[in-house]
């Protein structure tokens, strides 16, 4: 999917959230904010949105499957610098194995894992970096703005 | 969430809104998915939908394998925008 023109406004911003089913609104409530004031161009604003609300739907799903009591936090931070949209996760839960993080094939008709499918679909890259304390996993997407 | 259901003969109109998300996902399906094992052909309308994921396409998706193995059917209504560009990126698996 591609994205259309933006203003040249450099920013970094993030906040924590509890890894809930229900800090999933508060998640993309805070993304729509910051592209607001990023001016974002609203198509590709709701398309970065979903992109970044799978992300964080993975880490409630996957990273604290195993804990679904935890109080832990997840960071997300948006930064723009010189047209490049980064958008950072952080977490504490399960190592993730990026060789394991795919979506599912296309003739396999079964729910679950479109969320990756949309993440690739939108961004221009997903990278898995090493997880500095006290984080372990430190998921980045970026776009060309 | 808040949701509407009308009736008419064999068919039930589930109106949806707001934003379907994995919160919400649970609650769509306590709704439709009596409805379909009640044998009624169900037509989800979305005009009042603004955002959804990919959780909410997994409904549809359970929702029409789940229709197929009681003889009936789910059909899309009135999709708003913001849902049809979801749709779109997930036509591939649908």
């Amino acid at each position: 999917m591609s994205g259309s023109s933006t203003a040249q406004i450099n920013h970094n911003e993030k906040k924590a959230f509890l890894v809930k089913t229900s800090s999933l609104k508060d998640v993309r409530t805070f993304c729509r904010e910051v592209f607001e004031k990023l001016e974002i161009d609203p198509s590709l604003k709701d398309e970065l949105v979903l992109a970044i609300a799978e992300a964080a739907q993975n880490i409630v799903k996957h990273a604290y499957k195993d804990k679904p009591d935890s109080n832990d936090i997840m960071v997300v931070e948006v930064s723009c610098m010189n047209n490049e949209l980064k958008i950072a996760f952080y977490d504490r839960g399960t190592p993730v194995d990026p060789q394991k993080v795919k979506h599912r094939e296309l003739d396999n008709v079964k729910p679950g894992g479109l969320g990756t499918f949309f993440i690739q679909e939108i961004m221009d890259a997903v990278e898995f970096k090493d997880g500095k304390k006290p984080w372990i996993n430190h998921l980045v997407l970026t776009k060309q703005l | 969430m808040k949701y509407k259901v009308t009736e008419d003969n064999n068919v039930s109109t589930v109106f949806l809104n707001g934003e379907i998300d994995m919160e919400i996902a649970d609650s769509v399906r306590e709704v439709v998915f009596p409805l379909i094992d009640a044998g009624k052909e169900v037509h989800l309308n979305l005009k009042d939908v603004q955002y959804m994921d990919s959780s909410g396409i997994s409904v549809i998706i359970e929702s029409n394998q789940r229709a197929k193995t009681k003889n009936t059917k789910v059909e899309l209504k009135e999709v708003s925008q913001p849902v049809e560009k979801v749709l779109a990126m997930a036509r591939k698996f649908l």
